[in-house]
């Protein structure tokens, strides 16, 4: 039995305990991350008596907000067709980035009495609140689906294409920045207030309560620089699939109220996005050795 | 025949003290010239190599880097010099408890460490009712946070999962410290069948009793530093720990022996 247990071991190879391989291990424990996200589903309003639906509450009061006083009160409404869509289209995006921005950055201090004890790639916590925060965007996707079939919407492969780029991008920046802030904020709580001021500035650096054409107009070649905001081209193209077609003149809207060149801006913004998460899992390896002794 | 299974060479982790938390105290402290933070070596230069079958006792007062050296072999430290290199999979307990969330309850909390250590899903829902059953913990309290577990149970419960991992190295850190005697028993007969299915296992304790029943080799640590490396007696002779019991009572019963050594434990 021990000869046989010795030829076993013999084949094992000589590892580095400390998991090294950061997202890539997360990937290959995929058992291991639907458990984390299926009990930080259940744990993210543990305590709360209205529970889930502060998901929905959260964005709907936001979009009343702004509804009321951006379209009514200040009058876009009657600028921009269909405006309630036009900023449902936003509210989706940003609310997804900043759940995932906000909920990643405190995840591993959250998690703390496992990092302290337990070897596994620390990577998997931000990762699985980037899940969780995907998981509420479903229900949200529906209530927008149902508002545009009412509208007389038609879904177009074109549009599919977009909503498909928008989510990876958000997705990965969103992994990227939660990776980057959670393991800050094992070393100063100062960066979850950090994120606090950065989640204000992605609202306001979208077309959301605004339309596209206003940026065009007033920053004209400059407007490329607003461009360069991942966020606001995820939003674009969330705009493009459901937005554009729920109006009466969809391919004047485009031209418009759209960017030139919105797709190859889509497919260039993922590259980038991609390494944007390869520094920050760079910094993330930097600061990990830290982590188990500062949190 | 020897296979090396764990292999430690200079390992050296220091840690940083931090004496002012915020920006204010931290200015003040720069601005009267006192030190802001050092530096000290929990462990320092620390190497051996440890076999299949070895059963390593691990001894040495508190603060001399027992802890930290084991985090370091299951890999929740890495050391900031030397290597640490293993083979197979690793499981166990660090300073009494497993790593349980608060607030997650018991059966999710099984899972997940579980997990961690490695298991899939299938080897969980195979050997899940085993370790609930080794555990002894009621099912009622399985549905509740593990937060409001003594610490008893919560030890019982992360002894039992860490032991149902079929590892090839298993880490045990003062884990009969909070035990019952009845508890304590049975881990110890677990912990020896461990040892003498060729597996290898790391053994922390401060009770000589136990240690001369559990291991094969002791290894002493000393402000960081390994001191000592060889046999048990001599081990134990060497951190005084045998002074308060009469060592010559060749009529002594082993297992009452050991018992009552169990107590030192705590």
């Amino acid at each position: 039995m021990t000869d046989a247990y010795h030829a076993r071991v013999e084949e094992l190879p000589w590892v580095d305990p400390a998991p090294r391989n950061g997202l890539l291990e997360v990937f290959k424990r995929r058992y291991l991350l639907r458990l984390l996200v299926r009990r930080e589903i259940s744990a993210r309003y543990s305590g709360s008596f209205l529970g889930l639906m502060w998901s929905y509450i959260n964005p709907l009061s936001q979009f009343f907000i702004y509804f009321f006083v951006i379209g009514v009160l200040i009058g876009l409404h009657k600028n921009v067709p269909n405006f309630a869509i036009h900023m449902f289209c936003g509210i989706i995006l940003t609310h997804y980035f900043q759940e995932t921005f906000n909920a990643g950055t405190r995840s591993i201090v959250r998690n703390k009495a496992i990092v302290r004890k337990m070897a596994m790639p620390n990577e998997m916590f931000p990762v699985a609140s980037m899940l969780v925060s995907l998981y509420h965007v479903g229900p949200q996707m529906i209530i927008l689906l149902i508002a545009c079939l009412a509208y007389g919407w038609v879904p177009d492969p074109g549009g599919m294409l977009a909503v498909v780029l928008a989510l990876l991008i958000i997705m990965i920046l969103g992994t990227a920045m939660a990776l980057l802030f959670s393991a800050a904020n094992v070393f100063f709580r100062d960066w979850s207030s950090v994120v606090n001021i950065l989640t204000n500035l992605v609202r306001f650096g979208v077309p959301m309560i605004y339309p596209y054409s206003i940026v065009d107009e007033r920053f004209g070649e400059l407007a490329r620089f607003y461009l360069l905001n991942p966020i606001a081209d995820a939003v674009l193209l969330f705009q493009r699939a459901f937005w554009v077609g729920t109006t009466d003149h969809p391919e004047e809207l485009a031209r418009t109220d759209l960017p030139e060149h919105l797709f190859l801006i889509g497919f260039a913004m993922i590259p980038v996005c991609l390494v944007i998460l390869v520094i920050a899992q760079w910094v993330f390896s930097r600061l990990e050795r830290k982590i188990p002794e500062r949190i | 025949m020897s296979l090396e299974t764990i292999r430690c060479e200079n390992v050296t982790k220091e840690f940083t003290l931090r004496y002012h938390r915020t920006f204010k105290q931290v200015t003040v402290a720069l601005a009267k010239g006192r030190k802001v933070s050092d530096t000290f070596r929990a462990v320092d230069d620390v190497s051996f190599t440890v076999s299949a079958g070895e059963s390593i006792g691990l001894m040495g007062l508190n603060g001399s880097g027992k802890s930290t050296l084991l985090k370091m072999i299951n890999g929740v430290m890495r050391p900031d010099h030397g290597t640490v290199r293993t083979r197979g999979r690793i499981a166990g307990l660090i300073a009494t408890g497993a790593g349980f969330h608060p607030q997650l309850s018991g059966e999710e909390n099984i899972r997940l460490n579980a997990a961690i250590l490695g298991m899939s899903e299938k080897e969980i829902d195979r050997k899940y009712d085993e370790i609930v059953a080794f555990s002894e913990i009621d099912t009622k309290f399985l549905k509740t946070e593990v937060g409001h577990y003594s610490s008893g149970m919560s030890a019982r419960l992360g002894f039992s999962v860490a032991i149902h991992v079929d590892s090839e190295i298993f880490l045990a850190d003062e884990v009969l410290a909070v035990g019952d005697r009845p508890f304590k028993r049975k881990c110890l007969k677990k912990m020896e069948q461990i040892r003498d299915s060729g597996r290898t296992l790391f053994y922390v304790s401060h009770a000589a009793g136990s240690v001369r029943r559990m291991c094969t080799r002791v290894l002493v640590l000393e402000k960081g530093r390994l001191i000592f490396d060889g046999d048990v007696d001599e081990g134990i002779k060497l951190l005084h720990y045998d002074e308060d019991k009469e060592e010559n009572e060749p009529d002594r019963d082993e297992d009452t022996d050991a018992d009552e050594e169990l107590g030192a434990d705590i």
